[in-house]
């Protein structure tokens, strides 16, 4: 594994914590982000994610330098995947580690909010009359970063199955 | 001769993950302006241009051999 990857197979989350462990580490936090079957009333059969994958890789490793130089002393790990993914499946993983566990919860947060802002993925809900491929979520509600605004930008471009 | 990369909507709307296009010595504002003409359906208002794997500025200039990506708002986690 690469501490910081876009994969198409099932996540294993245990191998991120494990990798950010070490001896000098008191916390670990370990957040993973699952296909939700219900978002705004709607239920959702499955997703289909997609990346340019060479730059998602190279702007979560810059996460991971953004989190060593705001809280230093942390190891981060982060992946995605990518494809078909059902009900209940990881979508995201991050582990980071850290003395104290205040920096592990902090940095973790700040490492999910940066990947909606920044990494090129995209995610497409299908249903069972339609799919939509999703806009910007930041600080929408229901989403993992569980924030209350609407998006400022939800450019979406919905189209009724045949 | 730059790349140009469409993703996820942007990729089903044109029809097209990449094509190339003779677009060095023009600025990222340039290529929006080349995009639009050539899709005036599309969209762009949300979109960003990466340039090489790395987000670009409205005045950055490309070069010959450039890759250029269409970033739709990302959705990831």
């Amino acid at each position: 594994m690469k501490p910081y990857e876009i994969v198409t197979e099932p996540i294993d989350p245990q191998r991120y914590a494990d990798y950010v462990l070490r001896p000098e580490a008191g916390a670990v936090t370990l957040f993973t982000g699952h296909v939700r079957e219900w978002t705004r009333g709607i239920r959702t059969l499955y997703l289909a994610y997609e990346a340019y994958v060479p730059m998602a890789e190279k702007m979560l490793a810059k996460i991971g330098a953004e989190i060593e130089q705001k809280w230093p002393g942390t190891r981060t790990a982060i992946a995605h995947r990518i494809g078909e993914l059902k009900i209940g499946e990881i979508a995201v993983v991050i582990a980071v580690s850290s003395a104290h566990r205040k920096d592990a919860y902090e940095a973790n947060e700040y490492a999910i909010e940066r990947i909606k802002e920044l990494v090129p993925i995209w995610k497409k809900e299908i249903w069972e009359n339609g799919t939509e491929w999703i806009g910007d979520q930041r600080g929408k509600p229901e989403t993992d970063s569980g924030q209350a605004d609407p998006a400022p930008f939800p450019p979406k471009t919905r189209r009724e199955l045949p | 001769m730059i790349t140009l990369y469409y993703f996820a909507g942007l990729r089903e709307a044109t029809g097209t993950a990449q094509e190339q296009a003779e677009l060095e010595g023009r600025t990222v504002d340039e290529l929006l302006d080349w995009v639009r003409h050539k899709y005036p359906h599309l969209s762009l208002d949300a979109v960003r241009v990466a340039v090489n794997e790395e987000y670009a500025l409205p005045d950055d200039r490309l070069r010959s051999g450039d890759t250029a990506a269409l970033i739709p708002p990302v959705s990831g986690g």
